[in-house]
């Protein structure tokens, strides 16, 4: 059990978060005062939600490139609601952007499920659409921090228990999902569509329909992941977020999803999203230029997916030593 | 889902060869209509020297498409080629700070865009990773070191003969580059269609255990193609830098999702085993034409991206939504 606990994946990357960490602070001891990790926390929130939405997606054999278009079109969209209706609750808000950002991932869903296009296809596709949709609607122009209402504003920087509402957000969506990935019909069906699709439909789950829950899931995350954006940062354009679904999919390969399906934890999501968050906020710290960020992602990209594949080679008799390198 | 549906053909037989013919018909039936909706809609397209403008629309991403579509019947992807461009081009205007010629700068353009695939080709190939998530990464580890190097700066001052690649005129409104798409396009077309090497291709698209049980050196291929990708991705490296006489890390953004577009509207099966050179000449055509024509319209890019996203899905819908209806 215990030897189990430590050669776990998720396991190994808190290591290496921590050896991050340690690295950091050697030089900067201010890096890892408990104020300075909650920030980054803080910042890493939206990333961590989109990779739980991501992680799900990937479970059952496919993968969510719109997510950044979804959470850019619920932003502009949220936020010329709250300047044509300043005095509209948040709550209200709230419930808009999630069931917006649902509806997109329900399209992206039913394309998957009912026309059976491959998921790269369809996001790639609703991806370029949903971002020329902003710009339709938006004609282009900003919505500023001057025209948003102050409650629109205040709601993610609303403190509980000294966190920030975007920190528990994302920790609540980590309470939420653990139970559901583990505790319901819906999260265990992921798991086996992953696993072996065959096998599933022969149980009784329908592969498509759980695709396309995932799809709804990972759009409604995006969706209030649009809200938090927008509101935190107090401006909306079209190219918000641009390229945010590569460093998605890249916290969910750091966290040890496998890009083939069934394998990958909440845990493992939000692990690989923080080790992405840790290093981006360090790199002005230790003053390295923020143009490394860039190269510095994809390297830990192919090292994570590298050495996860390392991880889960089995240890059988090879027949045919090419054999693997050929699937 | 992708398992229970994929389409596997064990040679190209006659009514897959129809039924091939019939999508590159539809897709040349979508150019010419685009072709003639255009001309009605714009007084300015109709002219010689803009339509030899538009095919900078596509030439250079078509290159890469040609390459990319093999990669992708073989049952693999190559996210990074717009990144493999950025790098490539930053390797060469690095090479003019050196103050070195247009044929050494021709052969690092090339050997940037040869190392970058082959490093693909190594991870995919040697140590068996996913093609998909090796290549998101490299697509930002590429561009990473392109602005590693160049960070808000821009390389200039290429030699003036260097300008014909991008710039060039071979006869009349005829460009050097679409003379070059030609050639490459033909050149692709025979290996694919004509060669062991195309066959086996297919082969390994279909059934790669199957492939590799008759003998074929599938980690091999792939990694050829992986090469051959690169490959084409320094030579739209070298077109592209001549035609903008300049280098940012910005620099051909987004293309890999054109490229894809490009490939699969080409009726390029994504899952691989399936596809043509003939197809991907047609979608080249219509995507430029798509982009000239709303660009005349003073449709902005953004717009034409809506049009493109839409294309890439509709095109597959359509005929999936039209077996169902049959089915009824």
């Amino acid at each position: 059990m215990l030897q189990r606990l430590i050669t776990s994946r998720e396991a190994l990357l808190l290591g290496a978060i921590a050896v991050l960490l340690a690295l950091i602070a050697t030089r900067f001891p201010g890096y890892v005062a408990p104020s300075n990790l909650a920030d980054v926390f803080n910042d890493t929130s939206p990333l961590i939600l989109l990779a739980i939405g991501q992680m799900i997606v990937i479970l059952t054999k496919c993968i969510d490139l719109s997510v950044a278009a979804n959470l850019a079109l619920t932003g502009m969209v949220v936020s010329m609601i709250n300047v044509a209706l300043p005095g509209l609750p948040v709550a209200v808000i709230l419930v808009v952007a999630v069931t917006l950002g649902a509806v997109m991932g329900m399209f992206n869903g039913i394309l998957v499920w009912k026309l059976d296009i491959p998921p790269i296809v369809v996001t790639l596709g609703t991806m370029t659409i949903f971002r020329g949709i902003i710009f339709l609607i938006s004609d282009g122009k900003w919505v500023n921090s001057h025209e948003m209402s102050p409650s629109f504003k205040a709601f993610p920087r609303a403190e509980f228990l000294g966190l920030p509402m975007l920190s528990w957000t994302a920790i609540l969506a980590v309470i939420l999902f653990t139970v559901v990935m583990s505790r319901t019909t819906l999260g265990r069906a992921a798991y086996a569509v992953g696993g072996n699709p065959h096998a599933a439909t022969y149980t009784g789950i329908d592969v498509g329909r759980t695709q396309f829950w995932a799809f709804t899931i990972s759009g409604a995350l995006a969706g209030l992941t649009g809200y938090l954006w927008v509101s935190r940062y107090a401006v909306a354009y079209v190219d918000i977020a641009g390229g945010f679904e590569l460093d998605v999919v890249a916290a969910c390969v750091i966290g040890g999803i496998s890009i083939a399906g069934g394998i990958g934890s909440v845990g493992g999501a939000l692990l690989g999203a923080l080790f992405l968050g840790v290093i981006k906020n360090a790199l002005p710290v230790i003053n390295v230029s923020p143009f490394w960020q860039l190269a510095i992602s994809g390297g830990a990209i192919i090292i994570a997916v590298a050495v996860n594949a390392r991880a889960s080679q089995t240890k059988g008799r090879i027949i045919l030593k090419s054999a693997e390198h050929a699937t | 889902m992708t398992e229970t549906t994929r389409f596997i053909p064990d040679r190209l037989q006659s009514p897959l060869q129809k039924r091939l013919k019939s999508w590159e018909s539809l897709l040349l039936l979508v150019a010419i209509s685009i072709f003639v909706a255009n001309s009605f809609a714009s007084p300015y397209f109709l002219n010689a020297w803009n339509l030899s403008d538009a095919t900078f629309n596509f030439t250079e991403k078509a290159m890469i498409a040609f390459a990319m579509a093999l990669l992708i019947i073989s049952g693999e992807i190559d996210l990074s080629v717009a990144s493999i461009i950025a790098l490539a081009s930053t390797a060469m205007g690095a090479a003019v700070q050196m103050g070195v010629g247009t044929p050494v700068l021709i052969l690092v353009g090339l050997g940037t865009g040869v190392l970058c695939g082959a490093f693909n080709g190594v991870l995919v190939t040697r140590l068996g990773l996913p093609s998909i998530v090796v290549t998101i990464g490299t697509m930002s580890l590429f561009r990473g070191i392109s602005y590693i190097v160049l960070g808000d700066q821009a390389f200039r001052g290429y030699p003036a003969d260097f300008a014909f690649f991008g710039q060039g005129y071979v006869f009349w409104v005829i460009t050097f580059e679409l003379v070059l798409f030609a050639v490459i396009a033909v050149i692709y077309g025979v290996i694919l269609h004509m060669t062991n090497f195309g066959r086996t291709v297919y082969a390994i698209g279909n059934n790669p255990t199957g492939a590799l049980f008759s003998g074929i050196r599938v980690a091999r291929v792939k990694f050829v193609l992986f090469l051959l990708t690169g490959l084409m991705s320094g030579v739209a490296a070298i077109c592209l830098t001549s035609r903008l006489g300049s280098t940012r890390p910005s620099i051909a953004t987004g293309w890999e999702l054109e490229v894809v577009t490009m490939v699969v509207l080409g009726g390029v099966n994504i899952l691989g085993g399936s596809g043509s050179i003939p197809g991907v000449v047609i979608a080249a055509f219509v995507m430029g034409m798509v982009t000239f024509g709303l660009g005349l319209l003073n449709v902005p890019g953004i717009v034409m991206s809506i049009v493109i996203g839409a294309l890439l899905i509709g095109v597959i819908a359509l005929p999936r939504l039209w077996k169902m209806w049959q089915a009824r």
